[in-house]
């Protein structure tokens, strides 16, 4: 006999799969977006507006080697100088969240504290995608 | 004793047919459990246990978390 011991919470946090009656609601996983622009510490601001082109950059997630979250560029942060670095302009230690929570707590969290985006990641901290508040209150209020 | 095992352990034995066994209450485990999990609480857990489990296979309990 063997025993997980990190249980339910370590499996959901990791975003896998699961069966029962929550598991057909909406989660931040499945409302995040992948493919949100990303960069490093020592990449400039003026690197990630050149990888963006004529798109532009809403939001960036500055992560490491192993994807793991370190920091975030909001719109604020991206008004920089081409020149500033990542380090100098990103906001460190984002709050981020598990993929299972659902998305109604998290329209309501950032509704409460102004959170325009928030990374989703594992519970080792690796992105997983980024959750829009617009997003997220849209599907909270049934608005697929 | 149960023998502590890690997420990658456990993806391994469900692949290998592993029973997992969700020891919370029913509601909880109703509300949302790990695929193929049956639910057998903690207080229901008695000498008779054996008999809805396949003896043949390994067994994975699961509670919420460490605590």
């Amino acid at each position: 006999m063997y025993d997980y011991v990190d249980g339910k919470v370590d499996w959901l946090a990791a975003g896998l799969p699961s069966e029962g009656r929550a598991a057909s609601k909406p989660a931040a996983a499945d409302v995040a977006r992948s493919g949100v622009p990303t960069c490093a510490l020592d990449d400039t601001l003026g690197e990630i507006r050149a990888r963006a082109g004529a798109t532009g950059v809403e939001v960036c997630v500055v992560v490491n080697a192993a994807n793991v979250v370190l920091g975030i560029l909001r719109e604020e942060q991206l008004k920089g100088p081409d020149s500033q670095r990542v380090d100098e302009a990103m906001v460190p230690g984002p709050s981020t969240f598990r993929p299972h929570v659902p998305i109604g707590e998290m329209a309501h969290y950032m509704a409460e504290h102004e959170l325009p985006t928030t990374p989703i990641t594992t519970s080792e901290g690796k992105l997983m995608g980024v959750l829009f508040r617009e997003d997220a209150e849209r599907v909270a209020h049934g608005d697929r | 004793m149960p023998r502590p095992i890690d997420r990658n352990e456990l993806q391994e034995l469900r692949a290998n047919g592993a029973q997992l066994v969700e020891v919370l209450p029913r509601d909880e485990y109703e509300d949302q459990h790990l695929p193929g999990a049956t639910n057998i609480p903690l207080r229901d857990i008695d000498a008779n246990v054996k008999g809805r489990l396949d003896t043949a296979k390994a067994v994975v309990v699961y509670c919420w978390d460490t605590t």
